[in-house]
This record gives C-alpha cells, sequence and structure tokens, in this order.
C-alpha cells in the first residue's frame, strides 16, 4: 500500500481499509486540498520557469490559460467517463461520438434560421439541454448492447458506433436536406455554423448589476495591459470550472447513494448483484444515459468558445485523450479524473508546446525539411537542426509520449498516479485478509475453525474497533 | 390444429440469436432479389456489378490477411489489440522504403528514397515504380515489409504485453491503445504526416475474350495472388504441423494446452510471427493497390478489420477469413443502395448487430481452427 512516490495524503485515505472508514464520506477537504497544492504547484512551476527562461509574461499567462481550459474541459470528459468506467465497469469507447451528438444537437437547434445550413434558432439554453437529451438517448442505444455482451466486446460496440456517429455527419447525403423550404442539415464536411456558447458572457455582461464588475474587471485589465477579449475567455473558463465543480459534487453525491453503491457491486460482481435483487439492467441503462447527457454537456462547453463545428473534432482519439486523462489519475474516483484531466492538460497536451515557446524565446533554430536533413547536419557536427526537427514536429512526439505514458502507467502503475482510491462497494474491503491487527485470524492460524474475515482473537474485541472507526 | 400449435411451440423455442440469424438471412435474400431486379431492369449495368464484386474480392483478400493475426493475438493472447492496424502501417512504410531503395538507385536522391518522399522528391512514376518495371525492388519490399513488421511486433511484445500476460483483456486492451498511439507518431516522426503517392500506375494487361472483363490490373492481380498464396501457406502450417495443432489447443481451450505442456511463450512466439507478418504484408500490398501511403493507414482499417474478426467468431481463422469476405462485399455491393461516404457505416452497423445478437460469429456451429 506505501507505493514510493505517493503522497501522504493518499496513503492514508487508501490504507485504512481494515476500519469501515471507506464507507465514510471520503475527506473532500482533504481532497480539494490536494487537488489545490498540484494546480498551484504547477502554475508556479510553469510560471518560474516561463519567466527565468524569458518566454514572456503575455505569453506565460497565455499558456496558463489554455492549460486552464482545457484541464476543465476534460476533466469534465473524465469525470462523466468516470461514472461509466470507473463506477460501473461499462468500458465506453466511444466518447467522441457521444460528445459530436451533444454538440451538434446543440448547434442545429441554435443556429440561425437564415444560415446555411439552417437551424432552429433556439435560444442556447435550451439547445444544451436539447443536446444532453439527445446524446442520453443515443446513450439509451448504445446501453443495449451493454446488458449482453462482455466488457471488450462492449468496446468494440461503443468505438463502432461513434465512427457511425462521425462518419454519418461527414456525410454528404446528411449534408443539406429541405424541410418546408429550409435547407437543414449538419453541413458534412464543412460542419455547421452556431452561435458560441460563451457569448452568454458579455450577455451577462451587459446586465444591470453585473455590468459594473465587468466594467471593473476590463478596467483592471486595461492597466495591466490585459485585453478584453482576454478577460471574457477568462470568464468563461472560470464557467467550465464552475461546471467541473457541479459534476464533482453531482457525481459524488451519485457515487455514495444507494444507487452508486449499485454501481460499484455491477463493476465487481454483477451475476452477486443479481443476486441480491438489485436490477442491474435498469441501474446500467440509467448510469450510461446520465454520462452520455454529461458527455454531450462536456462536450458543449468545450466548443463554446468556437461558432463553427466540424466531425474532425470528433475522430476516435479523442476518446483515448479522455481515457489517458482518467488512466493517469486513476479510474474509480472522482478527484482522480479531476487531477488527470489537469495533469493530461498540463503535461502530455499543453507541457510541449510551451517547451517550444521556451525554446524559440531563447535559440534561433530552423527545423530542417526532413529528419534526413538533420541527420546530415548532424553527421558534420552541427546537432542544431536535429534539435529544430524535433520542435518542428512536437505534435508528433507529442503522440508518443502520449502513447508511451499509456504503456507505462498500464505497467506500473494501473491504479493511477494517485495510488489505489479506487472506492469499493462493500463496507469492508472482502479482498483483503484479515491480519491479527485487524482482529482478524492471523495466518497460520487456520486450524482454530475460524471462518476467514471473521474477528476471532480475543485480545482485540470488536469495540475498540468500533472506537478506531469513530476517531 | 396440430400443426398450428407446433408451430407457435417452434416460434417460442426460437432464441434471440436464431431469430436474428433468421432475419439477417431474409435481409439478405430481399437484397439478393433486388440486385437482381435492379440488373433485369437495366439500372445497374453488369458491368459495374462485377466491379463491385471484384473490388470487394480484392479488399476482403487484405483484410483477412489482417484479420488473420488479429484474430490469432484475440484468442491466444486473449485481448483485442488496438495496435495491430499499426502494424499493417510499419510493414506498409518499412517495405516501400526498401523498394525505393533498390528501385531508385542512380535514378534518385537517397534521402528521398530513405524517407519515401517526404520531401517531395523522387517521383514514383520517373522511378517506374511499378510491379512490371522493378519487380525485384517490389518483390523485395514485399519480404521487408514481413520481416521488419515481424521484429517490430516481437519487440513491442518483449516490452509491452510480456509485462501485462496475466493483467486481464482490458488493460491490455489499454496498453495496445498506448503502443498504436507510439508507434504510428515514432512512424510520423520520421516519414511526416504527409498523405502521398508512392506507386507508379498499374500495367493493365489485356485478356483474352473469354473473361468478363477487358484487362486485368496487374497491382490487383500481385494482391490477390500474394494474399491467396499466404493464406494458403498458413492453412497448410495451421493444419499439418505440431506448431499448428498447438496454436489451435491454445486457442480452444488454454488451461487445457498448458496441461497437457504446450509450450506457451513458444507458441505465443510463433503467434506474433505470423500474425504480424501476414499484418506487414497486408499493409504493404494495400500501397501496392492503393498507390497512396499514410501514417493513417492501418488505424483507418482496425474497425473494418475488426468487423472481420467478429464476424467470423474471435479465434477461428478460416471465420476470420469469411468474415473478411463478408465485410469486402459489404462495404463494396451496399455502394448499390447507399453514397459511397456511407459505405463503412453498413460495415460497422453489421459488426454492432452480430455483436449483439451473435457474439460468437457468424458461422457458430464450424469448431475453431
Amino acid at each position: 500500500m506505501s507505493d514510493p512516490g505517493t503522497n501522504p495524503e493518499d496513503d492514508r485515505t487508501g490504507a485504512v481499509p481494515d476500519t469501515d472508514e471507506t464507507t465514510i464520506r471520503p475527506q473532500w477537504r482533504t481532497d480539494l486540498v490536494l487537488i489545490a497544492k498540484i494546480v498551484g504547484a504547477t502554475y508556479l512551476g510553469f510560471a518560474v520557469l516561463g519567466l527565468l527562461t524569458g518566454v514572456g509574461i503575455n505569453e506565460t499567462v497565455g499558456f496558463l490559460r489554455r492549460v486552464t481550459f482545457f484541464a476543465a474541459v476534460y476533466a469534465l470528459v473524465a469525470l462523466a467517463l468516470n461514472l461509466h468506467w470507473g463506477y460501473t465497469g461499462l468500458f465506453n469507447i466511444g466518447v467522441a461520438g457521444f460528445m459530436a451528438v451533444g454538440v451538434y444537437t446543440m448547434a442545429i437547434m441554435t443556429a440561425s434560421p437564415e444560415g446555411s445550413p439552417a437551424g432552429l434558432g433556439l435560444p442556447i439554453p435550451i439547445g444544451i439541454i436539447g443536446g444532453m437529451i439527445a446524446a442520453a438517448l443515443v446513450g439509451f442505444i448504445a446501453a443495449l448492447p451493454a446488458l449482453r455482451v462482455r466488457a471488450d466486446y462492449f468496446a468494440i460496440v461503443t468505438l463502432g458506433l461513434s465512427e457511425i456517429i462521425r462518419l454519418a455527419l461527414l456525410s454528404g447525403s446528411l449534408r443539406s436536406f429541405e424541410i418546408g423550404g429550409t435547407e437543414y442539415g449538419t453541413g458534412g464536411g464543412r460542419g455547421i455554423r452556431y452561435t458560441p456558447v460563451d457569448s452568454v458572457i458579455p450577455w451577462l455582461l451587459d446586465r444591470p448589476g453585473i455590468s459594473a464588475i465587468g466594467e471593473l474587471l476590463f478596467t483592471i485589465g486595461r492597466a495591466v495591459g490585459v485585453q478584453p477579449s482576454v478577460i471574457q475567455g477568462g470568464l468563461y473558463t472560470g464557467v467550465l470550472i464552475g461546471f467541473v465543480i457541479l459534476f464533482y459534487a453531482f457525481l459524488t453525491r451519485i457515487a455514495y447513494s444507494p444507487f452508486g453503491r449499485i454501481l460499484k457491486a455491477i463493476r465487481e460482481d454483477e451475476l452477486a448483484t443479481r443476486s441480491l435483487g438489485k436490477n442491474t439492467d435498469r441501474v446500467k441503462i440509467t448510469v450510461f444515459m446520465v454520462g452520455c447527457a454529461l458527455m454531450g454537456l462536456a462536450g458543449i462547453l468545450w466548443m463554446g468558445s468556437r461558432s463553427l463545428v466540424s466531425p474532425d473534432s470528433f475522430m476516435p482519439i479523442v476518446t483515448f485523450y479522455i481515457f489517458v486523462a482518467l488512466i493517469v489519475g486513476g479510474a474509480g474516483s472522482n478527484t482522480g479524473s479531476v487531477v488527470g484531466g489537469f495533469a493530461f492538460a498540463a503535461f502530455l497536451w499543453e507541457g510541449p508546446r510551451f517547451i517550444r515557446a521556451i525554446v524559440r524565446a531563447n535559440l534561433r533554430v530552423r527545423s530542417p525539411q526532413t529528419i534526413y536533413d538533420a541527420f546530415v547536419a548532424l553527421g558534420s557536427g552541427d546537432p542544431l537542426p536535429l534539435f529544430g526537427y524535433f520542435i518542428g514536429t512536437l505534435d508528433e512526439i507529442r503522440f508518443i509520449f502520449v502513447g508511451v505514458v499509456l504503456v507505462l502507467l498500464m505497467i506500473w502503475k494501473p491504479d493511477g498516479l494517485l495510488g489505489h482510491r479506487k472506492e469499493i462497494a462493500a463496507a469492508t474491503d472482502l479482498s483483503r485478509r484479515p491480519t491479527a491487527a485487524d482482529g482478524g485470524t492471523p495466518p497460520g492460524h487456520s486450524g482454530s475453525g475460524t471462518p476467514p474475515g471473521r474477528p476471532g482473537d480475543d485480545n482485540h474485541p470488536e469495540q475498540s474497533k468500533g472506537g478506531e472507526t469513530d476517531a | 390444429m396440430m400443426d398450428g400449435s407446433n408451430v407457435r411451440e417452434k416460434i417460442a423455442d426460437l432464441t434471440v440469436q436464431e431469430l436474428f440469424g433468421g432475419v439477417l438471412l431474409l435481409g439478405i435474400v430481399l437484397l439478393i432479389l433486388d440486385l437482381v431486379r435492379l440488373v433485369a431492369v437495366g439500372e445497374l449495368p453488369i458491368g459495374r456489378l462485377w466491379a463491385y464484386i471484384w473490388n470487394g474480392l480484392v479488399d476482403s483478400l487484405y483484410i483477412g490477411l489482417a484479420a488473420i493475426g488479429l484474430s490469432m493475438t484475440y484468442s491466444i493472447l486473449r485481448f483485442a489489440n488496438f495496435s495491430h492496424g499499426d502494424l499493417l502501417t510499419t510493414g506498409a512504410f518499412s517495405g516501400w522504403t526498401v523498394a525505393y531503395l533498390i528501385g531508385g538507385i542512380g535514378v534518385a536522391d537517397l534521402s528521398s528514397r530513405l524517407l519515401l518522399r517526404a520531401d517531395g522528391g523522387a517521383q514514383p512514376g520517373m522511378m517506374e515504380m511499378e510491379v512490371l518495371s522493378a519487380p525485384l525492388a517490389i518483390v523485395a519490399g514485399l519480404v521487408v515489409a514481413a520481416v521488419v513488421t515481424i521484429l517490430v511486433a516481437l519487440a513491442i511484445d518483449r516490452l509491452v504485453y510480456r509485462q501485462l500476460r496475466d493483467a486481464g483483456g482490458i488493460p491490455l486492451l489499454i496498453a495496445s491503445v498506448g503502443v498504436a498511439l507510439a508507434l504510428r507518431y515514432l512512424i510520423a516522426l520520421f516519414y511526416t504526416t504527409e498523405t502521398r503517392g508512392v506507386v507508379a500506375s498499374a500495367p493493365q494487361w489485356e485478356t483474352p475474350g473469354v473473361v468478363p472483363v477487358d484487362t486485368v490490373n496487374l497491382h490487383e492481380a500481385t494482391l490477390v495472388i500474394a494474399a491467396l498464396s499466404l493464406i494458403v501457406g498458413v492453412h497448410l502450417l495451421l493444419q499439418y504441423t505440431k506448431l499448428g495443432k498447438s496454436m489451435r489447443a491454445m486457442s480452444d481451450n488454454k488451461d487445457l494446452a498448458l496441461i497437457t505442456g504446450i509450450p506457451t511463450e513458444r507458441v505465443i512466439f510463433a503467434t506474433w510471427v505470423i500474425g504480424s507478418g501476414l499484418a506487414g504484408v497486408a499493409g504493404y500490398l494495400i500501397i501496392l493497390d492503393r498507390g497512396q501511403i499514410t501514417i493513417n493507414l492501418g488505424w483507418f482499417l482496425l474497425l473494418l478489420i475488426f468487423a472481420a474478426v467478429i464476424l467470423g467468431g474471435i479465434g477461428s481463422i478460416y471465420g476470420a477469413l469469411a468474415g473478411s469476405l463478408v465485410i469486402g462485399l459489404t462495404i463494396n455491393l451496399s455502394l448499390v443502395w447507399i453514397p459511397s461516404d456511407l459505405n463503412e457505416t453498413a460495415a460497422f452497423m453489421l459488426m454492432i448487430l452480430v455483436l449483439i445478437f451473435r457474439p460468437d460469429g457468424l458461422f457458430t456451429g464450424v469448431k475453431t481452427a
């Protein structure tokens, strides 16, 4: 349990399965502090690094803003995926497809009726709710096979479904069709234009009462030399962070409800859960629909700062980004999902770009056209072109990095960087053999006839155990 | 009276799977009838129908080559290998690099040949990169594609999958996604992400009058001959060697195979050699047929290969081949009814329905081999 390198906090929460503490609400305060510490340390690290290496304050702030935005987006989707995979064990690798359904429904509902392809011109909140409902309905269709097939088959079913959705959106035959004299449709490969969700920020800032705060922010911004558009972008990121908190609270509420215990029980042993009289089929369908609705919402918020959505944003690879984020933090824990989303955005997603910014600020490197030219230069004693080539192909290197991290995590830390945090369904951890210290039969005393798992040692009566739990 | 109740009983006895099989069969019969009608009415020229069927057969052969390997790793190592598609990409790039190195001596720069035209040089037409003018280069490329892919797959097995032998299907699946990403972009790091043509236009062979087509595309013919001979080779290997028998035993029942003393690691080694060798060849031959090379080649084909394996029933080599035939014909014959940018959705839809209603594949009852 005490892996070197894990945080003392999670050792404390993770290593006490011998008492009933695991059933008590997790110390969300400790978790909040943990998240704050990680985020704060990362920001400080990048800021210091940026200033020391001469990247410049403007670029560093822009970088941190992008990190925050993507961290919030990945945390949102990772939280939703955690409900499917972490809690219920539904191995869904069609996340991109469900996000696409949410975003496209929202786009068609809110796009202007005069546009091409035309939309319904509905207000944004209705579009968002419509997108969530559509994603949930597609989730309902996808959940039906989950009742019948094995986990790896279900993975392929969901991946196939997400590809069907993407190819259908890309298809020319759905690009536009006429209903009542107006051209509706998905826009095919060109995508569809709609009202961006972040237009609620200027709208909010125009309201009486709030407008004063907006003016104040803009004045402060002008004083330090930050554009109003940057402030508006920052405010939208703030809205996303608000949603992360809402998702977190909602999913933690689910996880510790009786419903949540059924989810964890399904993950651990579906047959046993069914034997206890739980309707696992209905629970699985419900939880899948809820998760898909959340994915749809997360997709809408992710695309919120754009006014155009096209099928290329929903390649299957997007699903795997979310998986990496979830696995980095550790599946089965909401805190892990948030930390994983942040770590993915900061180090794997935006981190390499920051390195490029650092290099560009300090070195005048030119990227040669091919790696061959770079090696030729290296052969003649000049390593700079090869370095420049690597900086130029940093996007590819980033993918190699993501792949390697995924493999290493699966080999060394399948529970995620935070260590074992998976919440179990039972009141006590049944997979752990009782030891003498727990008040159980010590190993080797098997001849005493006490069934394993029952406290049988006189020196450690039940009461003392109960006392520990209250502490 | 008796008959009626009998029928009702029979319907009640039908499982969902049998019912689904019946509905699917009915659908296929209806589609074939409609096909006959379209041809009879003259809406579908017979030449176009023949082209669809021929393209379907060609597609099914390279999907089949890849599907054999995927099916073998799925049944013997017990996980869905998402990096299998990128083994095709590995074979394509390594094989064509060697073909260029040999075929372009004295014609184009080393740098353009070594990186497969990453800098835009070495025009395939100028180098006469086709099967009649550069047969030696193309055959050498084929061999190297197989060898390099096998070495890469064995290295990956040693580095990644061996560490996770007992980890279960899902952790291995996730690790294979990581392998797929790393492998694909490692290739991209050298060869860039540009899509480019690497094969000169295929020579045509004027056929004598007996066959229903005027000309045969020799690159397609090469693909068909190479693929068919490899498939026959695998068949002989599995049926008539001790190794083949051990492999079949292991995919049928791993524990029983272990008890009988079959050397697991040696069988796994052979699985990788055969599976990845065929995948590398498949990737190489696809490029010969299509002419264009891209790092996403295998990744985009992966789901179709999975569909073929699932249709045939995971673990069965012959099932995988039959599934490939179904998928190849589906994506081409479906063009009769639906637009070309939706033909893959037809195949995926078929795959999902089979997974849900007949998870053991379309040809259940045919024992694994």
